[in-house]
């Protein structure tokens, strides 16, 4: 076997180290910043509003939006983990290194997007923790949790991967964050059951695919959700496939990396 | 001596419509020091980061030691460290963090001891635990040998690489060259300093307009392009250079104190001692002889000049 055209694992590993690092660096930024931010939304919503709804399918207002809270900050996190950590090295021109060294680009997506996914899991596991401080919590079925966990991760990583590759501006690269995920991360059922919006809304919900997310994340907790898990499942997997696509893509032409 | 890089009508097209390269084909031999010159724009960094891939060429085949770099890229990849022109270090990893990277980057087991010499050679040791952003320009410089030596490549790209950089790391970076090639690593330099080139290179390639006008060994492209010239400090002024010399094709100074004979190895002009006969015929008697080889950096611009 030919060593030198043997996958370059040395190199995943030498990326993958880098970036968590850089979490453990700035562990204020990284970790503590979303962890206050969550006890925050407890404060608030938990409390304030939770106060006046008692109970959302059969489960504590403060409890019923535990999934969501870990969601806000899985999709949040993973997509500005990833996309900062490949447009960094595109604005200080350093990812001549990584173009220049004998790395596929598999290796390339696996160490950046699974150390962005890495880190976003960690902190949905501390923010886990952290709610389990406000609110008593069931998981029913901790296998789909970690299922949805890792796979909403890696999916949203790639997202911000894709994203960091396409902007050319820092404000390029907060502008899908803020402008698109937010917003539907809020409107995704987060802090409502989505059966309680009137008619119309909640059809125009469908077609926003943070629902099947949320949705899906929250039955692995109490087994109630709005939407079918197999649905969840099937949408969070199509979602993974076109950034997949995407990345290929950007990968086969060099797209705002190699032209 | 057989070619360790080989570069074959290699053409770049930007999405911009700009032509950065046009049908290159050039063959760098396995240990030795090539400098390529050329102005600014005239395609000396596509064409590195070509053949380091990190830009897409439009057409044409690079080899390097005798693979693809596309179909063999990690064979190709693995044999060539680069040191790009610009300072781009993430500034907030250390020295030692930033190497040992670049080593596991290229698929390079840990090997402490030879970054600790890398570091050692590179006068950085004493600030392997400091961040990048802590470090002076020439520092940054050397860290980005550091990097670019720390998987032990074959070859070894240089673009421009002392630009900005004062006298003695000059000097410094010139001897660590010159070692490198010792070891048997082909180095490529890209540079502006026409000295630098003269001083350390055995050939050296001229392109232009994303053209190769010329690849010659420097002592070859000095004997064959360079110039001699022999100035006269005149005893008394000249109002005229005398009839009986036009053929030496003189130039006379505006205070008529000098004159200056400009010949080379290639044209049929007579020689010095005609000239200084000829003078001593004509009663013209000078105070002084000064000669002078015209430098690489003259005959860089000529050629510039010759090929618009």
């Amino acid at each position: 076997m030919n060593l030198r055209a043997a996958p370059n694992f040395r190199a995943v590993w030498a990326i993958y180290r880098v970036e968590m690092a850089r979490a453990f660096r700035t562990v204020l930024q990284s970790i503590i910043s979303p962890v206050i931010s969550t006890s925050l939304y407890f404060v608030v919503f938990g409390s304030a509003i939770g106060s006046r709804i008692t109970e959302i399918d059969g489960i504590s207002y403060g409890a019923f939006i535990v999934p969501g809270l870990i969601m806000l900050s899985l999709l949040t996190q993973s997509i500005s983990n990833a996309s900062f950590a490949i447009y960094f090295p595109k604005f200080v021109g350093s990812i001549y290194e990584l173009l220049s060294a004998p790395v596929s680009y598999l290796e390339i997506v696996i160490a950046y997007v699974g150390g962005a996914a890495t880190k976003s899991i960690i902190l949905g596991l501390i923010i886990l923790a952290t709610a389990s401080l406000f609110v008593p919590l069931q998981i029913e079925h901790p296998f789909w949790m970690l299922a949805f966990l890792i796979l909403t991760a890696v999916t949203f990583s790639l997202f911000g991967f894709i994203i960091g590759i396409w902007a050319k501006s820092f404000e390029q690269l907060q502008l899908v964050p803020l402008l698109i995920v937010t917003p539907l991360t809020f409107l995704g059922g987060s802090f409502y059951s989505i059966h309680m919006l009137p008619g119309i809304w909640k059809t125009i919900t469908l077609f926003n695919p943070v629902v099947y997310l949320i949705s899906g994340f929250r039955w692995s907790f109490y087994g109630k959700a709005d939407v079918s898990v197999g649905i969840s499942l099937g949408m969070t997997l199509v979602f993974l496939a076109a950034c997949i696509a995407i990345v290929a893509w950007i990968f086969r032409t060099g797209y705002r990396l190699r032209n | 001596m057989p070619s360790i890089l080989s570069i074959s009508g290699v053409s770049k097209t930007y999405a911009t419509g700009f032509t950065a390269l046009k049908e290159v084909n050039l063959d760098i031999q396995r240990g030795e020091i090539f400098a390529l010159l050329g102005p600014n724009g005239a395609g000396k960094t596509t064409l590195i980061s070509i053949v380091c891939g990190i830009v897409n060429r439009s057409s044409g085949t690079v080899t390097v030691d005798g693979h693809d770099i596309n179909k063999d890229y990690r064979a190709a990849r693995s044999l060539i460290g680069l040191v790009p022109q610009e300072l781009t270090i993430d500034a907030f990893e250390s020295v030692w963090a930033t190497v040992n990277y670049s080593r596991g980057l290229f698929g390079k087991p840990a090997n402490p001891a030879f970054v600790e010499k890398v570091l050692r050679d590179l006068s950085l040791w004493d600030k392997k635990d400091a961040k990048a952003i802590t470090l002076s320009g020439g520092m940054k410089r050397r860290l980005m040998i550091a990097k670019a030596l720390s998987h032990e490549p074959r070859i070894l790209f240089l673009d421009e690489p002392t630009a900005g950089v004062d006298v003695e790391l000059r000097q410094d970076m010139w001897e660590m060259v010159r070692r490198l090639r010792e070891d048997g690593v082909t180095i490529i330099l890209t540079t502006h300093y026409i000295e630098e080139a003269e001083a350390m290179a055995d050939r050296v390639g001229v392109i232009n307009r994303g053209e190769i006008i010329l690849v010659e060994g420097k002592a070859e492209l000095m004997r064959k392009l360079g110039r001699k010239q022999m100035t006269a400090e005149l005893r008394a002024p000249l109002a005229s250079v005398p009839d009986g010399l036009s053929h030496y094709a003189l130039e006379l100074s505006p205070d008529g104190t000098q004159l200056t004979y400009t010949y080379d190895n290639q044209s049929d002009r007579p020689g010095v001692a005609s000239l200084i006969r000829d003078l001593e015929a004509a009663g013209i008697q000078f105070r002084d002889l000064d000669t002078k080889n015209s430098s690489l950096e003259e005959i860089f611009v000529n050629l510039l000049r010759q090929k618009p």
